[in-house]
């Protein structure tokens, strides 16, 4: 294992290294993630537009998990990058192009724009004083789109948004075949860089800023530009599942840029499980299924059952649902 | 005084004060240190010792006065960009990355001092040299074999060599120990001052500590901090036998 550096360990810590860089290595489980995924396609044809939206959800979950669970940024304003996605995206498709790349490009830069610049308020602030002013970021952006109506739509929606088939081949119908293939293959790339930057030197500086702001300033890290960085990629990826949404239904509606969109993002996170990167497939999953059968069998009193799944969670499954799976593997392991 | 005189200071202070209101906690300090310098500074609860550090970090900004390493005024710089000038500082209360490997947390400072830190893509082979130096520090302060386990599982006093550790990392040429040995029983302070007495023996060290066993062994020259300011400096024998050292930081009467 010799390499080009001066530094040369002893057998022990030819090993310490190896497992130390492996402990990021790709495991088979998550590949049967995919395959599950993929699977669900055949399995569930009736689920495919459903499937494709909580693809959506999980690419937005998944955005938020980077800030929250590894920058421990506590944001309520996620979704204002949302719903910039989806509105660049919409306005791209009607005014520039109906393009679909085209459309999660434009969405692309202008949601990590807007991180960027919020980025460079916010993250001068912490705990409470930063949740504040994101949750502030949101109502504002939310009001621009209300009151914008010649440009957005206002409170009626940006309707007449039209999407060229992807690639030219294939156009996003109503069954959503396409649009569980698409939106499935961008959550793919999105999941597959989220992967790579966790574990990357990156990776570890913003669970250093998480975990020790005051050391990571003591070994000379640049604390606030790693901070806007992380905020801006998350931004940029939050933007892509808007345009994503925006694309699929062919409209945006105010919805994409409220709280509640924050909310039910942070609540999927917790349900699945915060820092672990695959809690926002489980979580967002677990939630949008069940809120679609509830709501079928009381399309009123849904919320109630979300609430106490959300109560017990936090009371007894603090890691979400992966910590819990976690928790009971190590039961067993000590049983056995 | 010895050949190391002619060679200019790595740490120079001059007239550092810092004040909050009318409370002055650091008050008019010179102190020098030059490249090989062991040097203990001391002093009652409350004298200013961590202020001191603080100040010489960039965490604290000073009311008057100037520090300049190698010559260079630092004064106006930024924690970090004095940390790449050279400045390393261990903490009086642990301060790790509690969720992260032994060898993750000196690996972190690795890499911050080689400048692949922030990089996504195309790290490997740098993360792998990084590993591989964090290793041999920690194999080489003798607690090699904890490196993978997370840092908040292993015993208290292997935290405090992984604190030491981190600093060392940065491959700094002035070493900042605040009370490195606190926190231990005294019978088990020797794995702090062997780790100290090995240290690289170009660089400066500022060892902060209230065990004057460890002060009396480590150090070559003595600076006494009183109500902020500095009481005395000299040598260890000096420092034994000043009266006003005695009267104050002993708690005896001079006459």
């Amino acid at each position: 294992m010799a390499t080009d550096g001066t530094v040369r360990p002893s057998l022990a810590g030819a090993e310490v290294v190896s497992a130390s860089l492996a402990r990021h290595r790709f495991r088979p489980l998550e590949g049967l993630v995919w395959l599950a995924m993929l699977a669900g396609y055949w399995l569930w044809p009736e689920y495919r537009p459903l499937g494709s939206q909580i693809f959506i959800m999980c690419l937005f979950v998944l955005s938020l998990d980077i800030v929250v669970g590894y920058a421990g940024i506590v944001t309520l304003g996620h979704a204002a990058f949302f719903g910039v996605g989806a509105y660049t995206a919409g306005l791209t498709a009607i005014h520039l192009s109906n393009e679909p790349f085209l459309g999660l490009l434009t969405a692309a830069v202008a949601a990590g724009l807007v991180g960027i610049l919020s980025g460079l308020i916010v993250l001068r602030t912490t705990g409470l004083t930063l949740m504040m002013l994101t949750l502030a970021i949101v109502f504002v952006l939310h009001e621009a789109a209300n009151k914008l109506g010649s440009v957005t739509g206002g409170s009626d929606g940006l309707q007449g948004v039209t999407v060229a088939p992807i690639l030219g081949l294939w156009s996003l119908d109503f069954f959503g075949q396409t649009a569980y293939i698409y939106t499935g293959a961008v959550l793919f790339l999105g999941w597959l860089f989220a992967r790579i930057l966790v574990g990357s030197p990156f990776g570890r500086s913003i669970v250093g800023i998480r975990e020790n702001l005051v050391r990571m300033r003591a070994i000379g890290s640049p604390v606030r530009l790693r901070l806007l960085v992380v905020y801006g990629i998350s931004a940029t990826m939050a933007g892509i599942a808007g345009a994503l949404l925006t694309q699929t239904t062919q409209f945006v509606s105010l919805s994409a840029i409220t709280f509640t969109r924050s909310g039910e993002a942070l609540i999927m996170l917790i349900l699945g499980g915060v820092g672990r990167l695959y809690g926002a497939f489980v979580g967002a999953p677990i939630y949008m299924l069940m809120q679609d059968a509830l709501a079928k069998y009381n399309p009123v009193f849904w919320t109630f059952w979300i609430g106490l799944m959300l109560v017990l969670t936090v009371m007894f499954a603090r890691n979400g649902v992966l910590g819990l799976v976690d928790s009971v593997l190590a039961w067993r392991r000590r049983a056995a | 005084m010895t050949a190391s005189a002619s060679l200019p200071p790595l740490l120079e202070t001059q007239g550092l004060s810092k004040s909050f209101g009318a409370l002055v906690v650091a008050d008019s300090i010179d102190l020098t240190l030059r490249p090989g310098a062991r040097h203990a500074l001391i002093g009652p609860n409350g004298a200013g010792k961590t202020t001191f550090v603080n100040l010489v970090t960039g965490t604290l900004q000073p009311t008057a006065g100037r520090i300049l390493m190698g010559g260079e005024e630092v004064t106006g710089l930024s924690p970090e960009a004095r940390v790449r000038k050279g400045v390393g500082r261990t903490f009086q209360i642990n301060s790790l990355f509690n969720r992260l490997s032994v060898l993750e947390n000196v690996a972190i400072a690795v890499s911050e001092r080689d400048g692949f830190a922030g990089r996504i893509f195309r790290a490997r082979k740098a993360e792998r040299r990084a590993f591989e130096e964090a290793y041999a520090i920690l194999e080489g302060i003798g607690i090699g074999m904890e490196a993978l386990r997370p840092v908040a599982e292993i015993a208290y006093g292997r935290q405090r060599l992984v604190e030491i550790a981190i600093a060392l990392a940065l491959k700094p040429k002035v070493l900042l120990l605040d009370e490195p040995a606190a926190g231990i029983p005294s019978a088990e302070s020797h794995v702090v001052l062997d780790v100290v007495e090995a240290l690289p023996p170009d660089i400066a060290v500022l060892i902060i500590e209230h065990d004057m066993a460890l002060v009396f062994r480590l150090a070559s020259r003595i600076t006494v901090l009183v109500q902020g300011a500095i009481l005395v400096e000299g040598t260890p024998q000096e420092i034994a036998h000043d009266p006003k050292v005695k009267e104050v930081y002993l708690g005896e009467k001079s006459h």
